[in-house]
Order: C-alpha cells, then sequence, then structure tokens
C-alpha cells in the first residue's frame, strides 16, 4: 500500500492545475494517475489557437496550453503515473489503479476527481438504419487527424454543433475534405458564436437549425445520410426527408463527465450535469473528496476549468491540513431559465469576505435579460446581460452578509 | 454596411462596420479588441493558421503560423504543409517552415516531440 497526502486522479488540465497549487500550498506528497501515455488529457488533440485569453491573457494552442502545466508540474517533481488507470476507490479513500507494474493500492488523505469527460456515442441518440464503417465521434476524427495524421473521410457532414463539431468542420476542409453541412437539432448552437464565424462561415459551410440525421445508408462504408428538419418537439418533419450523398459522419452531440470511479465511491451526482453536487469549496457528500473540470460539468473555456481546479485543490490543500471547517449549509438552486448551478450548496463557515461565487448555465438563449439572485423573496444581485446562451457558462459574484443567509435561487428574468 | 461575429475572444459580439469616404465605423463591439478585429477584417482579413505537419518517425508535430496570415491564403498554406516531412526532435516555438506560401510568416511548432 502507498500513502499519499493527495491523489489526483486524471493528467488532463483539471489534474494539473490542482496538483500545481497543491504542491505550491506545501503539500510535497501527491500523485497523479493518469491513464493515457503522456499528461494534459484532450488539450493534446485540441491544436487550435484560443486557449488561455484569460490565464495568460495571450491566445495558445492546445497542446502550448498543456505544456505551460506539463512542464511546471515536471520542474515542482511532482510524482506521476501514466499509462495507469484507477479501477476502483472506496470510501476510506483507498483507491486501486492498474499500472504498468500491475494493480497497487493507494491509500490517500484527499482526492481530487479530474478525469474530464467523453463523447455521447451514436448510440446514445439512436439513428436508425445500417451500422456501416465512416461514423466517427468528432473528438475521434480529431484524434485521427491531429495526433495520429490520418483522415477518416473525405465527404463529411457533421450532426452537432458544439464546439468540437465546428472546430472538426474547418479542420477536416484543411486537410482537404469537403464539409457538406453541420446540423443542429436545437434551434440554437451549443458552441461558441466566434468557432461558428471562423469556422463554418470562413469556409462557406452552411449550418442547418431544427435539422438532424435520420437514417444511416451504407452497407460496408457510409454512402449517404437522410437528414430532415424538426418540429418545436424536435420530431423529425416526413415531408422534409432529404438524401446527402457522403463517406463520413461525425457526431458531436454532447459530453457526459465520466463519473463511473465517482459512483464507486458512493459520489451523489446530479442529474442535470452528470457530474457531482458539490459545495462552495467544491466538495462531494464524500469527505475529503473534490471534483474539477469537465467530470464537474463540462465547460467550454479551459481558463474556467483551470481556475475551478485551483479552487479544488485550495480546498483539498486546508482539508490535508485540517482547516476545513464543517459549518451551516445552505441551498443554491436554479430558478426559471437557469438549467444548473454549481455549487450546489454553500458551507456558510468556509465563505471568505463574505463573498458568493456562482457558476450558471441558461436553458435557452435569452437577448436583453437579467440575471437575479434572490433569497425567499428578496433580490440580492441584479445584472443586464445582452446575450446569454446555453453554450457560455455565466457566473456571478455578490457580497452578502453570512447571519441571515438563506437558500439562495438563481432565476433569469426579462426585466 | 457589413455585419460579421468577432472573434477577438469567446463573448462573440455581433459587429456590423460601415466604410464612410476615409472613416471606417464599427459598432456592436464590447471593447477595443472587437474594433480592430472589425477594421482589419473589412480592409485585410487574417487568421492564426493551426495544423500537422508530419516527421520520419511516424509521430505528427501541431504547428501554427507565427503571427496571423491573411485569410486567402489558409488553403495554400494547409496544401503546402501538407507535402512536407520533417525530423524530431523539436521544441516549442521551433520554426518548421520559413515564409509558407509566400506570406512571409514561418510556421512553428506547438508541442515538443522527441
Amino acid at each position: 500500500m502507498r500513502y499519499v497526502d493527495l491523489l489526483i486522479i486524471g493528467g488532463g488540465p483539471a489534474g494539473l492545475a490542482a496538483a500545481i497549487y497543491a504542491k505550491e500550498a506545501g503539500i510535497d506528497n501527491i500523485l497523479i494517475v493518469e491513464r493515457n501515455k503522456e499528461l494534459g488529457g484532450i488539450l493534446n488533440q485540441c491544436i487550435h489557437n484560443g486557449f488561455g485569453l484569460h490565464i495568460f491573457k495571450e491566445e495558445l494552442t492546445g497542446p502550448e496550453y498543456a505544456h505551460r502545466f506539463t512542464s511546471k508540474v515536471k520542474d515542482l517533481n511532482i510524482e506521476i503515473l501514466l499509462n495507469s488507470m484507477v479501477i476502483d476507490i472506496t470510501k476510506d479513500k483507498i483507491a486501486s489503479a492498474l499500472t504498468e507494474e500491475g494493480i497497487i493500492e493507494i491509500c490517500a488523505k484527499s482526492i481530487i476527481l479530474a478525469m474530464g469527460c467523453r463523447e455521447r456515442p451514436r448510440g446514445s441518440i439512436n439513428i436508425p438504419g445500417s451500422r456501416p464503417s465512416g461514423i466517427f465521434t468528432a473528438g475521434a476524427a480529431q484524434e485521427y487527424i491531429n495526433m495520429k495524421g490520418l483522415m477518416p473521410g473525405k465527404k463529411v457532414v457533421i450532426l452537432g454543433s458544439g464546439d468540437i463539431g465546428l472546430i472538426m468542420a474547418r479542420r477536416m476542409v484543411l486537410e482537404g475534405a469537403e464539409v457538406l453541412c453541420v446540423l443542429e437539432l436545437l434551434p440554437y448552437s451549443s458552441g461558441l458564436k466566434r468557432n461558428i464565424a471562423q469556422c463554418l462561415h470562413d469556409y462557406d459551410i452552411p449550418l442547418k437549425y431544427n435539422h438532424t440525421v435520420t437514417r444511416i445508408i451504407g452497407k460496408e462504408r457510409l454512402c449517404a445520410v437522410e437528414i430532415s428538419e424538426v418540429d418545436e418537439n424536435r420530431i423529425p418533419k416526413k415531408d422534409t426527408a432529404k438524401v446527402i450523398e457522403c463517406d463520413t459522419l461525425l457526431l458531436s452531440v454532447g459530453l457526459i463527465p465520466e463519473n463511473e470511479l465517482s459512483k464507486k465511491l458512493g459520489i451523489e451526482l446530479s442529474r442535470i450535469t452528470g457530474g457531482a453536487i458539490v459545495d462552495n469549496n467544491l466538495s462531494t457528500n464524500v469527505e475529503g473528496v473534490f471534483s474539477c473540470g469537465n467530470v464537474l460539468h463540462v465547460h467550454d473555456l479551459v481558463d474556467n476549468v483551470t481556475k475551478e481546479a485551483y479552487r479544488a485543490s485550495e480546498s483539498a490543500v486546508r482539508y490535508i491540513k485540517g482547516n476545513l471547517d464543517k459549518g451551516q449549509i445552505i441551498k443554491v438552486f436554479p430558478g426559471s431559465g437557469v438549467r444548473y448551478t454549481i455549487p450546489n450548496f454553500i458551507d456558510i463557515s468556509t465563505i471568505k469576505d463574505d463573498t458568493i461565487d456562482i457558476y450558471f448555465r441558461s436553458n435557452e438563449v435569452c437577448e436583453n435579460s437579467y440575471i437575479c439572485a434572490y433569497i425567499g423573496e428578496e433580490e440580492v444581485y441584479k445584472k443586464k446581460k445582452r446575450i446569454i446562451t446555453p453554450g457560455e457558462m455565466e457566473s456571478i459574484t455578490f457580497k452578502h452578509k453570512m447571519e441571515n443567509l438563506k437558500d439562495i435561487c438563481i432565476k433569469i428574468e426579462e426585466k | 454596411m457589413k455585419s460579421f461575429i468577432c472573434i477577438g475572444c469567446p463573448v462573440g459580439c455581433q459587429l456590423s462596420v460601415e466604410v464612410l469616404n476615409d472613416e471606417i465605423k464599427v459598432a456592436g463591439n464590447d471593447c477595443n479588441i472587437g474594433k480592430k478585429y472589425a477594421i482589419k477584417e473589412i480592409t485585410a482579413p487574417e487568421r492564426m493558421f493551426t495544423s500537422i505537419v508530419k516527421t520520419r518517425s511516424g509521430k505528427v508535430v501541431s504547428v501554427k503560423s507565427k503571427t496571423y496570415i491573411p485569410k486567402d491564403k489558409l488553403m495554400s498554406c494547409a496544401r503546402e504543409l501538407k507535402s512536407i516531412i520533417i525530423d524530431i526532435p523539436v521544441k516549442i516555438g521551433d520554426v518548421v517552415v520559413k515564409n509558407i506560401a509566400q506570406t512571409g510568416i514561418d510556421i512553428v511548432a506547438t508541442k515538443e516531440v522527441v
């Protein structure tokens, strides 16, 4: 059995930032367990630029952003286990990991969950038709092209306008493929607006809202897809079906936090985010276990992942040093227009300077609306926003006296 | 008047630009990045170029243009890069191709590959 102060599961952007923060805060005995052969997580295949504007005030590519953290982890002599996967954890925080040396057991004072997320596959959206080759998740295609230098196809339809789908539309064109269209089931894109501009508009790729794939056609290899317009209940309209010849279908239809391990540990998960239910310290219901990054909720910006990991790590450090008290708990919950909030709870005794930070996502696109926070009937925060979209995480910060703090409701209101 | 989305940051402001004789009027921008971007976009649009380059070892190196390149040169950069094979090791910032597609701009590695 190995004993560590802090076990970090996952060596992507969340795990790396958490490790660096803890080491610099004086925790020496840290171990990062990473499933892949290198650190950096998904950033390694995100070769496009646009990372780091908030954290470094400059635009970096994914591998460059990752390098800033991996080189620091190496400089700080933080121990890393590569090609290793945690397969089980008990409630007393004993983890079993499959490593190159066989199965080892690690007993940790505190654990940070930073396993990231994975893509929803074809099976989870039930597209009818045959099962030929040529259907990939957008992230898998990204890995083939950017990590292995292999092209998955030549004539491409993309289903889903999440950021990875948009980025891959441009990437496929630059590598010589023809991207016929991007289909989006919803009347809006969950991707960043600038990605619609620089990945689709720049290359004249049409984006069809309220559209989906209704049939897969092809025996050995994909030959065509049937696409249809959907009504307001997302049901395909029969008379709109159209067949488009293509050899490749990329799916960018959502990401799921990878919490199988968390479930084994008895961590309570949110049905909305698929991630852990946490308090303001990003503490889960299992004492000493914290969650951050895409395993907690799917982020649109890596900068926010880094910041969240610092917060989780700060809490883990306080827990290890015995300074994370438990006090009175209040609830934070989503009201009209809000899909979810992070945190779900606030432990009043751990709030500093009476300052409350809440992150959330909206249910739909709202223009010229107000973000409001209520305690009972009392409005404690109000701010106008020109546009709020589900694809972009929002955050609010406000001060409130802790003595009379009660459950907080976040709403989006028109006036 | 032309209208497009700012790509300067994740906010994505809807910009509108009007060219009046020798003055360019920008509206819809939340900050100065938007104004600069709008003027650039209407006079000489440019983008960052990111891609990969193959190596003799079979490994792949991610690369970017050292600075923004003219938007209409993106495809010629991509085509030229496809015909190139380099040797490793490379470090971040190493020049992989000089003066890509006669733009005067170098292509540099964004990943350390040994």
